[in-house]
């Protein structure tokens, strides 16, 4: 057969793999092009977009025939000679990458567009690029982007001890504008791979049995194996805490939610798509499930027998009495409030393989997968297989997004035992519905909260219970337990409170970490509550949070005293006269409103604890010099996107005092680096980045000591040669007599950090975190009163960073959260067997996010790195409050449900009627 | 032995369909969705190298839309002043990389109750031609669309192409789609009206349809009478025009909102509508 013969960027090129397979499929796995992304296989993400004869086309909805005789151009045909095109360093300027899983789409759909139009408008932009979905950026950047393309000049690399501060391009950014960055889909398995193909149970709740399967494998000779839970190699019982794992790798005769793994297909990969779920001898015996809402009822069956009554754990804040503060004030406001399941949608769907590797006696795994948590992965797997840690090694690849999704196992159990049991490769890709349907969640909530102050404004007690559902297994339900009451009453002064909380089992989903770990649940209750006292109060929304703002000196409801680089005050001082001036321009255009436009200016306020909760959380780095004096960070702390590996960086060159061009860094490999911890709770900035400056330091000490020179003296590393300087006196180290260590090194400086915090006690008093960031937002809508439908038109948000390490980067955070924040607030809601695609499931287009105003405010904090906290949960927490809250300014009404939908926005405006 | 064909000649195709019934694949955005999950290889006819089957043109008293022919083209066509509904479809169905594939003949043999494309063509009367080995034949859209994915399409025959009737009244026409976001987004309901002017500036003749509000696309003839005779007029229309909806509650909305929000989008239209 003579196959498929077309254009490819440029070149000659010939398919000949079967005529009907999906053109995205064909360019990757059989010409090797992975730049080209699989995110949907629906046309509905656009991840895949190539150019055919010109034209923007979905490569995944395209059969490789269509191509004969055709042009294509895919990302790798963009640069030139090596040279990024313009379109491309225009993206890298702007950061507009961050994850890169969407960053080829975005590319070529602009490609499109600016053949046609060499100088469009935003609404050109978001018309050609409504296609493609990204869930990092938040868009803006993309748009400014394709709007700057013309400009080819890069900004020049900071000098020596210049880096923290200065908005660098992301080192990473070069391979993921031109492909080359490997994901998890992408990284190239050895030869010879097994495909593994997990069933899946289709009830929330039953019982089964698996038949005999010998009839399936005779039918099938492609099939190898069908894996069940008896043929696991070590153990089965996986869970984020060390104490109480729930959670089965292969259900045993009993699943609790859709999605639960009963068995595995191991073979090859053409054969398993063949082969159809019922197809396979499962007996199911369908169960009634365990609602949210009647799991606590008397006739709620008992998931688990470590959870009475269903409540996997409770959480607890109390201080003063928060029962008489409300009897007793002036004022006082409640609400309850429900939020829904929300998916992390990042467009990377899980993906790895396994290889078991060694000599018999000192075999070992490696599992290349897409993870937030290698170290938690490495010892997971470790345990589950019966080896030793230093058995397992986890490389982790590129993250096309994660937003806490991507810290729970995935793919990695049933990789590492199918490649120890054969003892050949192993591959898998989740399909996207398998992704939504069997990976974790945002906890669904339901909040009771009170809130009062006195006549002069001030608050005085709150009280909040939230009930959130954990789903099936525990997963991070007690972080989310835990980090709620801490964080319930708001980023204010309250002298009364009694915050708690509840995490209950169901048959739904887990539900674990999603940026803000039920934070920004919570406050969509407390936020609405600020509106309320003020409204009755007749204070100003802003100058109501001003006034009861936390900041240096004062004391929280877990007792702990903040010290220097609290600036929630300085944030809403940054907002009062955007406040003003928009809430001026909303009354005007409502004053002159005929039709059913309404306009409304919200503000929300939050705060948030940086790193684990009481936990330990240490990162350690290392940093060293090699033969040829080139500076290098080994760091483990895994880059989702959010810029870790160009952070550290900047952290350690300084503190090394070298240029940030000339470091090398070694990353994302649990054999090469030590444990940083996991990319969670906004630390990686404020803990790694601590880590990072410390062996920086530390490697300086070194130098200085071997060259006798004071702390002042200059390090210079130039032609294999590495210098200190100080008072016109230069010293040479004489590197190549100095012997290297087992990574090479001949001088090397180690860092570690771990926030000081203190355990909490049962009313939840002492010091839960080292450090808190603030933030407040103001929001702009505009409400179609008759539809029920909600623009955003504008985000305001000023945010306590402490000190931007990477002003770009810290603001690509802050979009990207607002982004999320903005779904949460209007179109998300995953609903198990009903959303488990990306066009049920709705996160927001570029047409939907308005521009972003940041406002970075940097009052150093003392412990962080160079004054630094973390921003990657933040970024998120205010926006859906103050959504909500410019909602209720517009059209008096006060939501109590997540997300704002049309119909339910509508259905409160005619009930007010 | 499943197999894959890409035929160039209309007869070849029509032979492979009488003989083996394939599944037929033209712009692939409802063929490759639906096959997520990949399952048992399938016959596959691609008829997207038949020749002659691409160009959208005016052809006497109607446009003939042919069965390759894209949202993509249709939105570059020069359409004459009545048929701008499917101009404004063309541009609001999908994202561009679906429209510069998707074939409007494709959004009908798959028939969800949520496409776009079959409210504009039912309230413009448009009819389907089908060909088979057996010859050809043409019947009304709305005798076409039976159901949710049910057509009155045969397996051995193809959907050859649409007759789309030229207005022969001074006309305006409207497209109307109601989302929970900006782009890509599978509408919560959707609409089009149609409406024919007499030189006195009185509607004289209006054709109405309305789609995510049932099994599948519905025109609404109490509303086409009420209108007929009148300026184009909000407080014309009467909540008993919507008998014929029977919407569901789903999670893009309920069916109550469904019914508020069409009342909500053909005041809208009517309101919005110039005399031509």
């Amino acid at each position: 057969m003579s196959g498929i013969a077309f254009t490819l960027n440029g070149g000659a090129a010939m398919l000949r793999g079967a005529p009907g397979r999906r053109l995205a499929d064909a360019l990757r796995d059989e010409l090797g092009l992975t730049g080209t992304k699989i995110g949907c296989n629906a046309g509905d993400c656009g991840a895949c977009t190539v150019l055919l004869d010109g034209v923007q086309v979905c490569a995944c909805l395209l059969p490789a025939a269509r191509v004969a005789g055709c042009r294509v151009t895919t990302v790798e045909g963009l640069a030139q000679d090596g040279a990024l095109a313009p379109l491309q360093a225009a993206f890298l300027r702007h950061g507009a990458a961050q994850c890169g899983i969407c960053t080829p789409g975005m590319l070529m759909a602009a490609a499109d567009l600016l053949a046609r139009n060499a100088a469009p408008d935003e609404a050109a932009v978001q018309d050609a690029l409504g296609g493609v979905l990204c869930r990092c950026t938040g868009y803006r950047m993309i748009i400014a982007a394709v709007l700057d393309v013309a400009r080819t000049a890069q900004p020049d690399m900071p000098a020596a001890g210049r880096a923290v501060g200065a908005a660098i391009a992301r080192r990473d950014g070069v391979a993921k504008l031109t492909g080359a960055e490997a994901f998890g889909a992408d990284a190239a398995p050895p030869e010879g791979c097994l495909a593994l193909r997990a069933i899946r149970s289709p009830h929330a709740h039953a019982r089964f049995q698996i038949g005999d399967c010998a009839p399936l494998l005779a039918a099938h000779p492609g099939l190898l194996r069908v894996l069940t839970a008896a043929d696991l190699p070590g153990g089965n019982l996986y869970g984020i805490y060390p104490e109480g794992k729930d959670q089965k790798v292969l259900a045993e005769a009993h699943v609790r939610h859709r999605g639960e793994p009963v068995c595995a297909l191991l073979g090859e990969a053409e054969t398993l798509a063949a082969i159809r779920d019922e197809d396979v001898p499962i007996v199911w015996e369908v169960l009634p499930p365990v609602t949210f809402a009647r799991a606590q009822a008397a006739e709620a069956v008992q998931l688990h027998a470590h959870a009475p009554e269903n409540i996997l754990c409770r959480g607890r804040v109390a201080r003063g009495d928060a029962a008489a503060a409300l009897a007793s004030a002036t004022v006082r406001a409640s609400i309850a409030i429900e939020t829904g399941f929300v998916e992390h949608a990042y467009i990377e769907p899980e993906a790895g393989f396994a290889v078991r590797v060694g000599a018999p006696g000192s075999e070992r795994i490696e599992i290349t997968a897409c993870t937030q948590t290698p170290y938690m992965d490495r010892d997971e797997i470790a345990q589950l297989l019966g080896l030793a840690p230093s058995q397992v090694r986890i490389i982790p690849t590129a993250v096309g997004g994660g937003f806490g999704g991507k810290l729970d196992l995935s793919v990695q159990p049933l990789l590492a035992a199918a490649a120890w049991l054969t003892g050949r490769p192993v591959r898998w890709v989740y399909s996207r519905p398998e992704s939504m349907a069997a990976t974790t969640k945002r906890h669904p909530a339901r909040i009771q909260a009170a809130a009062a102050a006195d006549g002069e404004g001030r608050l005085t007690g709150f009280r909040c219970h939230g009930d959130f559902n954990t789903g099936a297994y525990a997963s991070w339900g007690p972080t989310v337990a835990n980090r709620v009451p801490v964080h319930a009453m708001g980023p204010y002064r309250v002298p009364d409170v009694l915050c708690t909380s509840a995490a209950i089992h169901t048959n739904d989903p887990p539900a674990g970490a999603f940026r803000g770990f039920g934070v920004p649940q919570a406050a969509l209750a407390g936020e609405a509550l600020m509106d309320m006292l003020a409204a009755q109060l007749g204070l100003d929304p802003l100058e109501f949070r001003a006034r009861n703002a936390l900041g240096v000196g004062d004391t929280t409801g877990s007792g702990q005293v903040l010290g220097a680089g609290a600036a929630l005050p300085a944030c809403l001082d940054a907002l009062r006269p955007r406040w003003a001036a928009l809430r001026g321009a909303a009354a005007a255009f409502n004053a002159e409103a005929s039709g059913s436009l309404r306009q409304g200016v919200g503000i929300a306020c939050m705060w948030y604890g940086i790193g684990n909760t009481s936990l330990p959380n240490p990162s350690t780095m290392v940093m060293g010099i090699d033969h040829a004096a080139r500076p290098i960070l080994f760091s483990g702390a895994v880059d989702i996107g959010q810029g870790s590996n160009t952070i550290m960086g900047q952290i350690a060159a300084d503190a090394l005092g070298v240029p940030v061009a000339a470091l090398h860094l070694v990353t994302g490999d649990t054999d090469r680096t030590r444990d940083a911890g996991k990319t969670s709770a906004s630390r990686q900035t404020f803990v790694s980045g601590n880590a990072a400056r410390l062996a920086g330091e530390a490697l300086r000490g070194e130098i200085l000591r071997r060259a006798n020179a004071g702390p002042h003296a200059r390090i210079a590393l130039e032609a294999g040669v590495l210098c200190v300087s100080e008072a016109g006196r230069t010293i040479k180290l004489d590197l190549a007599s100095m012997p290297a260590d087992g990574e090479g090194l001949v001088l090397r400086g180690e860092g570690r950090f771990d926030p000081p915090t203190t355990p909490l006690d049962a009313d939840g008093q002492g010091i839960p975190y080292a450090s808190y960031a603030f933030a407040a937002q103001i929001a702009v809508v505009e409400v179609d009163l008759d539809l029920g439908t909600t623009r955003v038109l504008r985000i305001v948000a000023a945010h306590d960073v402490g000190r931007a390490i990477n002003p770009q980067l810290v603001e690509g955070q802050i979009h990207g959260g607002i982004a999320q924040g903005l779904g949460l607030a209007l179109m998300e809601e995953f609903i198990p067997g009903r959303t488990e695609n990306l066009h049920d499931y709705l996160i927001p287009t570029i047409g939907d996010i308005p521009p972003i105003e940041t406002i970075l405010i940097e009052e150093a904090d003392p412990l962080g790195p160079y004054g630094a906290k973390g921003v990657g949960e933040p970024a998120l927490i205010a926006t859906a409050p103050a959504i909500f809250n410019a909602i209720a300014h517009a059209t008096g009404i006060r939501l109590t449900r997540a997300p704002a939908t049309p119909d339910r926005l509508r259905a409160a405006l005619l009930a007010a009627r | 032995m499943a197999g894959y064909s890409r035929p160039t000649d209309l007869a070849a195709a029509l032979s492979l369909l009488a003989e083996r019934r394939p599944v037929i694949l033209a712009g692939g955005t409802d063929h490759f969705p639906a096959r997520v999950a990949a399952g048992p290889a399938e016959d596959i006819l691609d008829i997207t190298a038949l020749g002659g089957l691409r160009a959208i043109e005016r052809r006497g008293d109607h446009l003939w839309v042919p069965c390759l022919a894209t949202w993509a083209d249709l939105g570059a066509a020069n359409l004459p002043a009545g048929l701008e509904a499917l101009t404004q479809a063309a541009a609001q169905i999908g994202g561009v990389q679906i429209q510069n594939t998707a074939t409007l003949c494709g959004n009908l043999c798959n028939a969800s109750p949520a496409a776009d494309g079959i409210p504009p063509l039912l309230a413009l009367d448009a009819e389907v031609e089908l060909a088979s080995l057996a010859g050809r034949r043409r019947m009304s859209l709305d005798a076409f669309l039976l159901g949710p994915r049910q057509t009155a399409r045969r397996p051995e025959e193809m959907l050859l192409g649409l007759h789309i009737p030229l207005p022969v009244a001074p006309s305006r026409s409207v497209f109307a789609k109601l989302g929970a976001r900006r782009y890509l987004v599978i509408s919560i309901v959707m609409l089009a009206l149609v409406a024919e002017f007499g030189a006195d500036g009185m509607i004289s003749r209006a054709r109405v349809a309305v789609g995510a509000c049932g099994p599948r696309a519905r025109r609404l003839p109490a509303l086409e009478a009420a209108l007929a005779g009148a300026r184009p007029d909000p407080a014309l229309l009467r909540r008993a025009h919507l008998a014929p909806l029977l919407p569901i509650d789903d999670m893009r909305g309920t069916a109550a909102y469904r019914l508020d929000a069409v009342a909500t989008l053909l005041r809208r239209a009517l309101a919005g509508m110039v005399p031509a």
